[in-house]
């Protein structure tokens, strides 16, 4: 007689494999949950706690205001957040949109020849140097008090990473794409084009991410410095007034914007070169 | 066809000092003539094959194709390299038409030009897809379509089925065999593999190392059409020791 154990696991192995494999793969979950649903969850947690802890340790709204104190202060004048809102979205899109305009054409330039290199990338760096806050009121006395100098220092911010971004993208086309160019009888313009350019596509998106999150940065540097208006501005005078869930809801209201401008980039990538690979993926 | 006249290829290196690619190297090609090179690596084949497709100066000779000497690249030359590299940004057609768009010269044909070369290689139905969707094996298939696609009367091939699985790789010997049985050009053909060289080739040209020389130009007798299979000639093993003693030497080709 045997025990009733073996006879059991003997039937199971003369049993037909069945559908079921003894690996079991991890199912992947769709893509709107991961890339949609995932991250507001996350974000909508972050929020909970932070309110959660607030009331718990009773903080005093000075310090740290709880998200229904913000909410609340915030959504009390929308006209006035609003007109703020817009008035920095405005200097954030000028400065990227210089950025993107004056990337291109130099770096461009910065991979046409070793020598024109050797002569710009020295000034590109000079221009990296200079503290941005500390160039800020200098350039108000050039400029004069009107938008032209927070543009110009939110281009300052932005404008580096996406040059250098490009022209990676440029010089790093495989050397048989140039030379099947070549053996096509393509000019110097032509190879630009028709191969360097649209090989750099990837390189050139993953720059203008990094400068349109750098130009939040830059409009609200220079609001600090001088501005009547914008949400940097509004930090800055309801600190002083110890408005500070005022102060909080600018400072969210900043990085929606930040999430909502870089999404875009992402979307335009996504529709407009569907082939990009998208070099800057979250490493997963 | 192709007057390759003692040619030499130096290299200055990083250190300023000079280095010897090729020397006095001459070959005479004739029109629709097979013509493998074979070496070990360093040897100068690629070079070679870049010097006669107008891609690299000549130091010393020079590259004559039919009585024009090569200072430029050429159009009607066709060039598939080592990788297949396609566009990723364009469909499969679009990179097969753009050696056409390039020269300027796509007319109302030159798609339908396209499609029946995707056809010969067994792509029908691929044109509109990205390089991404398809196989190592089919995206060196659409790079042979592309080189193919100007109607050029030579051929220049660095290596190209090097990047494949054996299995493949066989495979497109036997189309490339056909694609020159129906359309005859003049092929340089470059290549580590010596049972590869002999199976395409009419003639063998066996490159020493460093700097590049002709060690011999081995003629291959094996009757054609050609098939796998054929190895087992008497021919074919007699071109195929010969290279390997060229290559190794008569003392290391035999295992002790």
């Amino acid at each position: 007689m045997q025990p009733a154990g073996s006879v059991s696991s003997s039937s199971a192995l003369s049993a037909p494999p069945s559908t079921e494999s003894y690996i079991t793969e991890p199912r992947p979950l769709p893509a709107w949950f991961v890339e949609v649903v995932l991250p507001i969850a996350a974000i909508a947690a972050l929020f909970l706690v932070w309110e959660a802890a607030c009331q718990f340790f009773a903080v005093p709204s000075y310090i740290i205001p709880a998200p229904s104190a913000i909410w609340k202060e915030t959504s009390a004048n929308p006209g006035n957040v609003g007109w703020h809102t817009l008035v920095t979205t405005k200097t954030v899109l000028l400065g990227f949109i210089v950025s993107a305009l004056v990337s291109l054409p130099l770096a461009v330039l910065l991979t046409s020849s070793p020598l024109v290199a050797a002569s710009v990338y020295p000034l590109l760096v000079l221009t990296q140097a200079i503290p941005k806050v500390a160039l800020a009121p200098i350039l108000v006395v050039v400029l004069g008090t009107s938008e032209l100098p927070r543009v110009v220092v939110t281009f300052l911010v932005a404008f580096f990473p996406l040059v250098l971004s490009i022209a990676s993208g440029l010089v790093s086309v495989p050397p048989e794409l140039i030379e099947l160019g070549r053996s096509c009888k393509a000019n110097r313009w032509t190879e630009l084009w028709r191969i360097r350019l649209p090989y750099a596509v990837p390189f050139i998106f993953s720059g203008l991410k990094a400068a349109i999150a750098l130009s939040v940065v830059g409009a609200v540097v220079a609001e600090f410095v001088n501005a009547d208006a914008g949400l940097g501005y509004l930090i800055q005078t309801s600190t002083a007034f110890f408005k500070v869930q005022l102060a909080w809801g600018a400072l969210i209201i900043l990085s929606i914007m930040g999430i909502v401008l870089f999404q875009i980039i992402v979307a335009v990538e996504r529709i407009f070169f569907p082939w990009s690979p998208g070099i800057d993926k979250p490493p997963v | 066809m192709i007057e390759i006249e003692n040619v030499s290829k130096h290299f200055v290196s990083r250190d300023r000092d000079r280095v010897a690619a090729l020397t006095n190297v001459s070959i005479s090609i004739r029109r629709n003539e097979f013509v493998c090179l074979v070496g070990p690596s360093g040897c100068g084949k690629s070079t070679l094959l870049r010097l006669v497709g107008g891609l690299l100066p000549v130091t010393q000779g020079r590259v004559v194709i039919d009585g024009q000497q090569v200072s430029e690249p050429r159009a009607e030359t066709g060039i598939v390299f080592q990788s297949p590299t396609l566009l990723p940004w364009a469909s499969v057609l679009d990179n097969v038409l753009f050696p056409l768009k390039m020269m300027k010269r796509v007319t109302r044909d030159s798609p339908n030009r396209a499609k029946s070369l995707l056809k010969l290689v067994g792509l029908d139905g691929f044109e509109g897809k990205y390089p991404r969707e398809l196989s190592g094996g089919m995206q060196m298939r659409a790079g042979i379509c592309r080189a193919l696609v100007h109607d050029p009367d030579i051929l220049l091939m660095d290596e190209p089925f090097s990047s494949l699985d054996a299995l493949t790789r066989e495979e497109l010997t036997l189309e490339l065999m056909r694609i020159w049985r129906e359309q005859p050009k003049t092929v340089l053909f470059v290549t580590h593999s010596i049972p590869e060289s002999v199976m395409l080739a009419d003639r063998v040209v066996v490159l020493s190392p460093r700097p590049g020389r002709i060690a011999e130009i081995v003629p291959v007798q094996v009757p054609r059409p050609r098939q796998f299979g054929m190895e087992a000639l008497d021919e074919f093993q007699r071109a195929t020791s010969r290279i390997r003693q060229l290559i190794f030497g008569v003392e290391r080709t035999t295992v002790h």
